[in-house]
């Protein structure tokens, strides 16, 4: 690991004026960015840990809603009896991701910057567009079975691994940032960006700037699923996970929200599908639109309709 | 101080409580609490496996939830209470979860077996607390102290032996829960 001095600021404050610093990264859980310090991905010269500058907890807000500190561990957002109660795509999401270890120490903050990422991409022989901007993507035409088929671009074709994003993108939740004497939100659909011939520009989050908390506006009325395909039954990033939110209208179900895991380079909203054709296959078939696949990916494509038909199943 | 690379290190100050006793120690920032116990507190008990998060035999108790010792920087932990194996029991009186594993055969070259026990005696923490997991059914009820929920919380530890079973066994035995 590249050497790196080390700061613990007592504040959010304090933490932004670190955070300004040349070469300042922010550790709050450290689970993604510690990994990818010890294999030479990331070498930050200054360290800047904001575990102890508070935005640790849930509030209800005003307008019905819920606002998540941006410390808070994906373990206690998960368990938090109005997440499970208002939002339960939201805990069962968070549920379906990593080991109970890591859920313990990563943050929500955290879990919104973790990087989008691919075998190439941990492999520092290789080249790759997002460790060094210009030198290539080796995993198109590469080995691999969980590339994207949405959203890539010739520069990139890793996945955004999170499923807390996902149902975060159904639940249409905002980010809220602070910087030295600025406060803004941005919605969480704009927050991650689409690699274009930029893939190592991840989110919308500017040098200087600091996560505080996510908001999440009241709860939506229907059934909330999260459904995850991995390769193994635990412990594994999606082959393709689905955030849905669904209702029943005159004896039908109706997609109200519809968001997919392990397809895409960015949590992927289909608001296209949302309210439209009733039939699993024909809402896949609008979920794919635009669709590019190769051998080894081909299989997500079918599994989005029959995720989808499983899914809208169970909803009464 | 510098490192073995001859790069200047500013060195940190921070302290802990290790298994009930308070250390302070002065750290290479990039130390991680892993490296923290085994290199320069002689706690060898802790594992390191993959050194990647993955395996879990690394797992240790900090203020009483399980986490990757090796995911986190040693310095990251000013203040907090860390409990390791070591702290479990000893080779005359052994924690029960301990004599729980010897019963079941829960393991085989005893590598990951640490970072088990730590894990598993969360696990039962975390299913009494009504945390959920992946596969509980309802969200709002307790949660079952089930096969199917202890194997579930323990993805995280891996065990190139597969004593799975064995360990599931000794971790039902503890909690007293039927199989």
């Amino acid at each position: 690991m590249k050497p790196f001095s080390y700061e613990r600021p007592a504040t959010p404050a304090e933490a932004i004026e670190a955070a300004a610093r040349p070469g300042a990264r922010i550790i709050a859980g450290g689970t993604n960015l510690l990994d990818l310090m010890k294999l030479g991905i990331e070498g930050p010269a200054h360290i800047v840990d904001i575990n102890r500058i508070g935005l640790d907890r849930i509030e209800d807000t005003p307008e019905g809603g819920l606002r998540i500190g941006a410390l808070v561990r994906n373990a206690d957002l998960a368990a938090h009896p109005r997440v499970r109660q208002h939002y339960p795509v939201l805990t069962r999401a968070l549920v379906s991701g990593a080991s109970g270890q890591l859920r313990n120490k990563a943050s929500v903050s955290g879990n919104l910057m973790q990087r989008t990422r691919c075998p190439y991409f941990y492999n520092t022989d290789m080249a790759c567009n997002k460790r060094r901007p210009g030198s290539g993507c080796s995993a198109i035409g590469g080995v691999g079975h969980n590339f994207a088929v949405l959203g890539a671009s010739d520069a990139c074709i890793a996945t955004h691994p999170s499923d807390m994003c996902v149902a975060l993108r159904a639940l249409d939740a905002v980010v809220e940032i602070e910087s030295a004497g600025a406060k803004r939100s941005i919605a969480i659909a704009d927050f991650h960006l689409l690699p274009g011939d930029t893939p190592h520009l991840e989110t919308a989050l500017q040098p200087g700037e600091l996560i505080t908390g996510i908001v999440l506006p009241s709860p939506l009325a229907g059934t909330q699923i999260y459904r995850k395909v991995r390769d193994r039954a635990s412990y594994a990033f999606a082959n393709v996970s689905m955030a849905l939110v669904a209702t029943v209208e005159h004896g039908e179900v109706v997609v109200e929200r519809l968001a997919f895991g392990g397809l895409a380079l960015k949590p992927w909203r289909v608001e296209a599908a949302e309210r439209g054709p009733r039939d699993p296959d024909a809402i896949a078939d609008i979920v794919l639109a635009g669709a590019k696949s190769c051998t080894e990916t081909a299989y997500k494509l079918p599994l989005v309709s029959r995720m989808l038909a499983a899914a809208l199943e169970t909803v009464q | 101080m510098t490192d073995t690379d001859g790069a200047v290190v500013e060195p940190v100050r921070v302290s802990f409580t290790i298994n009930g006793g308070l250390l302070t120690l002065e750290l290479d920032p990039r130390v991680t609490l892993a490296t923290a116990l085994r290199e320069h507190l002689g706690l060898t008990g802790t594992k390191i496996g993959c050194d990647q998060g993955q395996c879990g035999a690394c797992t240790v108790l900090v203020n009483g939830r399980r986490i990757n010792s090796c995911l986190t920087l040693a310095v990251m932990h000013e203040g907090d209470s860390i409990a390791t194996v070591e702290g479990l029991g000893t080779p005359e009186v052994l924690h029960p979860m301990q004599a729980a594993f010897i019963e079941h055969d829960g393991f085989q070259c005893g590598y990951c077996t640490p970072g088990q026990i730590l894990s598993s005696l969360a696990v039962i923490e975390e299913i009494r607390a009504g945390m959920p997991s992946h596969v509980t059914g309802s969200l709002e009820g307790p949660v079952p102290l089930s096969d199917e929920e202890i194997r579930e919380r323990m993805s995280g530890n891996l065990c190139r032996c597969a004593a799975y079973p064995n360990i599931i066994a000794a971790i039902r035995d503890y909690a007293g829960a039927k199989p």
